[in-house]
């Protein structure tokens, strides 16, 4: 039986977004965003809106494939499809899913795309508003943990209790997004630069994130344009091929609740092997890095399991020095991420990954052929994606 | 112009369900108890009808010991909502000696002295509803 993998055989064709802004600031409705995007993303790669035919979101994005393919004059609509799961954790297996559909022939112009005008609807990190809860949030709300941050940090705290990192590290990977920042124009936080002084100094939102390790909100979109390898040659743009992709997480995650085995985790053991065996790379292969700060806590769990850094050398590995773009051992988040770019629910990750592939990234590495993106971690199913140029193939 | 007052920790209710139920009657006399699997003996967190281990409904409802060690913790320095007025407060998983690790807040502590590892008993904190939050202090 042949090789079953997405390995070279679709490519991202083209990216597109919007302008971010602040949260609740965006000019738009939210599903005028996600059209500019895709717009935006069409004209990148050089096609006729009309001719994409297929939707892959996440996240339960709001703006769905009907209402977007009335606006766009869509000629036939052959591949509609939710990766399932909250935050960012779906944002690679959307791609994931738009490749498979590709390849299988189901169709031949994929979008994947996230919109948020967080202000017209709900904000994310303010949580629930106690709704009739059942199971295991029941037994939670009464005690005061109501927000992401805090549920965050109970697993945050337990993994560097086990491993004896320190603020530091987390402080190491708040830095690196920030300093991306400073020279991307899209960045909301450019012109807000960070020091360890000032992460020192900032307020606790829950201990032990400080204010600078929680992702901002923000309104915008992004989208990302996805068509066979064969066809993305000849297109405009350098091809960023999907070496792998992969999503879900460890057998029984939802099983006991924070009873689990794994509950100081980042919930990518399996996902993070499954993804490199697709891709036929391991993480000394990889050239840049992003990797989905909802909390620094996340990242720094993600990079342990992804094999970036053995997790007892990570206050020593995460130094600002060794996470940049300009000769850093593993250049991470280069464009600013969702700490100090912007939170579009890490599209705007897989987006940079595409520069860097194909080199006009603010923050360029030098001959980068792997690229690389762990969505959003921490919750279930999560998700990751490689991106390669053709002479990784 | 108005007093200082203490910051005041609150006990909201929980919401009860019938399949939570038992476990919330049972605080309000001052127990804390745990749904042990009628099939498999295992003694599992969050309270339901069904055994997350092996998949059997039927439980019986066992008597903690209400001892146990803090597994993780975070502090929130200023709440929302019912914590608006709390002041600074200790969220932590408390893995109870039977086993299960449960949320619950760490209380009548400083909050920045406290471990992982620290061992903590319950003690209730009455909700006026018809149930008592299970709540851990540190054992000295
Ligand atoms: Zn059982």
């Amino acid at each position: 039986m042949a090789e079953r993998s997405l390995r070279g055989k679709v490519a991202v064709a083209g990216i597109g977004e919007t302008p971010y802004y602040k949260h609740g600031q965006a000019p738009d409705p939210e599903i005028v965003l996600a059209l500019k995007a895709i717009l935006a993303a069409c004209d990148d790669a050089g096609i006729d809106p009309a001719e994409v035919d297929g939707f892959a979101s996440y996240s339960d994005d709001r703006n769905n494939p009907t209402r977007l393919a009335a606006a766009l004059g869509t000629k036939e609509l052959r591949f509609s499809n939710m990766q399932w799961g909250g935050g960012g954790g779906g944002g690679s297996g959307a791609i994931a899913n738009a490749s498979a559909a590709i390849n299988a022939g189901i169709a031949d112009t994929v979008v994947v795309y996230r919109s948020l005008a967080q202000g017209q609807f709900a904000r994310f990190g303010q949580g629930p508003k106690i709704p009739a809860i059942a199971g295991d949030p029941a037994f939670n709300i009464p005690y005061g943990i109501m927000s992401p941050a805090q549920q965050y940090s109970l697993k945050a705290m337990r993994f560097m209790h086990e491993h004896g990192i320190h603020q530091t590290a987390l402080r190491g990977i708040a830095m690196a997004s920030y300093y991306h920042a400073q020279n991307n124009p899209r960045a909301i936080m450019r012109g807000r630069p960070l020091t360890e002084e000032k992460y020192d100094n900032s307020r606790w939102i829950s201990e032990p994130f400080h204010l600078y390790d929680c992702c901002m909100e923000n309104d915008g979109a992004a989208a990302v344009i996805l068509v066979s390898a064969e066809r993305a040659k000849d297109m405009k743009h350098k091809p960023a091929y999907v070496l792998g992709a992969a999503l879900g997480s460890d057998g029984g995650t939802g099983r006991g609740a924070y009873n689990g085995a794994h509950f100081a985790s980042s919930h990518f053991t399996s996902v993070s092997r499954n993804l490199y065996d697709m891709a036929k790379v391991g993480p000394k292969d990889v050239d840049v890095l992003q990797s989905y700060e909802n909390f620094t806590g996340g990242v720094l769990m993600s990079l342990v399991e992804h094999g970036f850094v053995e997790a007892e050398e990570a206050d020593e590995f995460l130094v600002l020095d060794n996470l940049k773009a300009d000769g850093g051992k593993l250049p991470l988040n280069t464009s600013g991420g969702n700490l100090a770019e912007c939170y579009m629910h890490g599209l705007e990750l897989i987006t940079e990954a595409v520069h860097q592939i194909r080199g006009d990234s603010p923050n360029q590495v030098k001959d980068v052929n792997v690229s690389m993106v762990i969505s959003g971690p921490m919750v279930s199913p999560v998700s990751n994606s490689i991106y390669g140029s053709e002479a990784s193939l | 112009m108005t007093e200082a007052t203490a910051p005041v920790m609150p006990a909201p209710a929980p919401i009860v369900n019938p399949e939570n139920k038992p476990f919330w009657d049972a605080t309000v006399e001052g127990r804390l108890v745990l749904p042990k699997c009628q099939n498999c003996g295992s003694i599992n967190w969050y309270p339901r009808v069904f055994c997350p281990e092996c998949g059997k409904f039927g439980v019986d409802w066992i008597d903690a010991a209400g001892t146990g060690t803090i597994y993780t913790f975070a502090i929130t320095r200023r709440g929302m909502g019912a914590y608006g007025k709390a002041g600074p407060y200790v969220l932590a998983y408390v893995e109870l000696d039977e086993g299960p690790r449960i949320m619950t807040n760490i209380v009548d502590c400083d909050v920045d002295s406290i471990n992982i590892g620290d061992k903590v008993r319950v003690v209730f904190h009455d909700t006026g509803s018809g149930s008592a939050l299970p709540r851990f202090t540190p054992v000295s």
